[in-house]
């Protein structure tokens, strides 16, 4: 078999893979939202379809997909049909250049990433793939021609270019101490000295000011005034109905799990953990399992957030995001750069 | 050979993108035409082996500035623009002029047909070159930039702000979008 042939079968197996993955990831994220707010608030949560309410996402999909899909007649209706598309599209291929392992051996057909694609620019394309994801929401809010769903579009926008700035401050730091844009080269970096959280107190701050930026980024609480429902009703996706709205939906899941995977390779070591054997299969298992369990973590922390903290106000959002958040991710970002100027054999910061 | 099409593929769909802009007669239409053209020029830059650059080209300006240009349409709610007559001076100006750039253009690239190919990475494409030109190479030409862009932020203060609070001291880019942003927000707490 030619190279370019075991190439090509090996990216689309993994691609499915992950994808198919991914879109489990994303049902179960929803089903896990609804069970961990319901013992927050001392209910059961859903109980009837399968143990535990676990067929329950199996069973939103197929309500999804026979769901009556209206069009308001008052729609833009090209842009209206293509907003739920871009957003999905854009939040699902973010997972590209995510790695969640190292490298294993295929036998005869050598080895490989895990990882669809190992780009030495690969933070800068997930912050490019998502900055598209703002498309999706702000089209909705005004191709739906109603006037929650154009103040919800307009706040969803607003808040996501403010926030959008503080974010990207926050993971400079990243790539300073790690030399490199590579997901996969910060991720050995930190496996090499120690995980970019417990660098305090710059790794702590530039992790602290991530996460509020990407919750603010993925419209949850307490930043989820694009679709505040005493108010706006649904925001951005009122008009939407049947498979339409369970795509906002599953673009909004699926960008919780692109942060949450960004947060365990940029600040929690990725894949890095103990490996308790030396048995081949589980040295191969266990970083993927350490990785998945640190994601599963950020995905839970997500929704206790959502069921533990009010709703900022408009004025607070803005206020917090461009007086406080902006100017400790600068301040944070020039700290960081001069303690690597000022000690570069202590970082050893990366020729190439 | 593959090089090729993806070259004829995203050219393509530029030129496609730009042709639609003017098409267009609503400007949110002619704005998403934009980002296409950004969006492919992109992969433009990608074929060069430009990765950093094209990644920013995304980043910055079909993600960021783009957005705020769809983010002002949808705000001032700009209807469909009304096609006036045709011009007789535009017509007898621009169909010579674009006449005239269009010759211009294919003798220039004809002749200097004979310039070798560029290989993939033959020029500076991955952040460390890039930072290495821009750090180290060519530092005063990009601090004096990063000044002029100051300016001009400052500029934009100024004349946002009212004319009894002339010249804020905390002058920020943020300043003037975050007053936007307020008066959005502001008149839905005022109900």
């Amino acid at each position: 078999m030619s190279n370019i042939v075991t190439f090509a079968i090996i990216s689309i197996i993994k691609s499915a893979a992950v994808v198919f993955v991914l879109l489990t990831a994303v049902a179960y994220s929803v089903w896990l939202e609804r069970k961990v707010s319901a013992r927050i608030q001392n209910r059961w949560g859903p109980t009837k379809v399968g143990p535990f309410g676990l067929l329950q996402p199996l069973a939103d999909g197929v309500k999804f997909i026979f769901k009556e899909d209206l069009t308001q007649p008052y729609v833009y209706k090209t842009l209206y049909i293509a907003s739920p598309i871009i957003a999905v599209v854009f939040a699902i291929s973010a997972i590209s250049v995510i790695p969640f392992g190292g490298e294993i051996s295929l036998g005869p057909l050598g080895k490989t990433y895990l990882q669809i694609t190992d780009l030495n620019i690969g933070l800068l394309v997930v912050l490019g793939i998502t900055s598209m994801g703002v498309y999706g929401i702000a089209l909705a809010g005004w191709s739906s021609n109603s006037k929650y769903s154009l103040l919800g579009g307009l706040r969803a926008s607003a808040q996501m270019i403010s926030y959008e700035v503080s974010l990207g401050l926050s993971l400079i730091p990243v790539m300073i101490l790690a030399g490199s844009l590579s997901l996969r080269h910060i991720v050995e970096a930190q496996a090499h000295k120690h995980w970019n959280f417990f660098f305090f107190p710059l790794g702590t701050i530039a992790f602290f000011v991530y996460l509020i930026s990407a919750y603010a980024e993925t419209n949850r609480t307490p930043f989820d005034l694009p679709e505040a429902e005493s108010e706006l009703v649904a925001g951005y996706h009122t008009e939407y109905s049947a498979m339409k709205f369970a795509m906002f939906f599953m673009a909004e899941y699926s960008n919780m799990v692109t942060v949450a995977c960004l947060s365990t390779l940029l600040f929690f070591g990725g894949w890095n953990g103990p490996v308790f054997s030396d048995n081949a299969i589980i040295v191969a298992i266990m970083p993927v399992m350490w990785f998945c369990l640190k994601v599963f973590f950020f995905m839970f922390l997500y929704v206790w957030v959502r069921w533990t903290l009010p709703r900022f106000r408009y004025d607070q959002l803005m206020a917090f995001g461009w007086k406080f958040l902006l100017p400790v991710a600068i301040a944070n970002l020039i700290a960081t750069a001069l303690v690597v100027a000022l000690y570069p054999n202590v970082f050893s910061v990366a020729t190439k | 050979m593959v090089h090729l099409i993806l070259f004829l593929f995203f050219g393509g769909i530029c030129v496609a993108g730009a042709v639609n802009l003017l098409m267009q007669r609503h400007p949110i239409n002619s704005a998403l035409s934009l980002v296409v053209v950004m969006a492919s020029l992109a992969g433009e830059y990608l074929l060069l082996g430009a990765e950093f650059v094209a990644a920013i080209q995304v980043i910055v300006y079909a993600g960021a500035i783009m957005v705020l240009f769809i983010f002002t349409i949808m705000l001032l709610n700009a209807g469909e623009e009304e096609r006036t007559g045709k011009s007789r001076v535009a017509m007898m100006l621009g169909i010579p002029g674009v006449a005239i750039g269009g010759v211009l253009v294919a003798w220039v690239l004809l002749r200097h047909s004979s310039t070798s190919d560029v290989s993939m990475f033959a020029l500076p494409g991955v952040p460390h070159d890039i930072a290495q030109l821009l750090f180290h190479d060519f530092l005063l030409p990009f601090e004096v930039t990063s000044v002029l862009v100051l300016i001009a932020i400052m500029g934009a203060v100024v004349l946002a702000s009212k004319p009894e609070s002339i010249a804020p001291t905390h002058a920020e880019p943020a300043q003037k979008k975050e007053e936007v942003l307020e008066l959005v927000g502001a008149g839905k707490e005022r109900r």
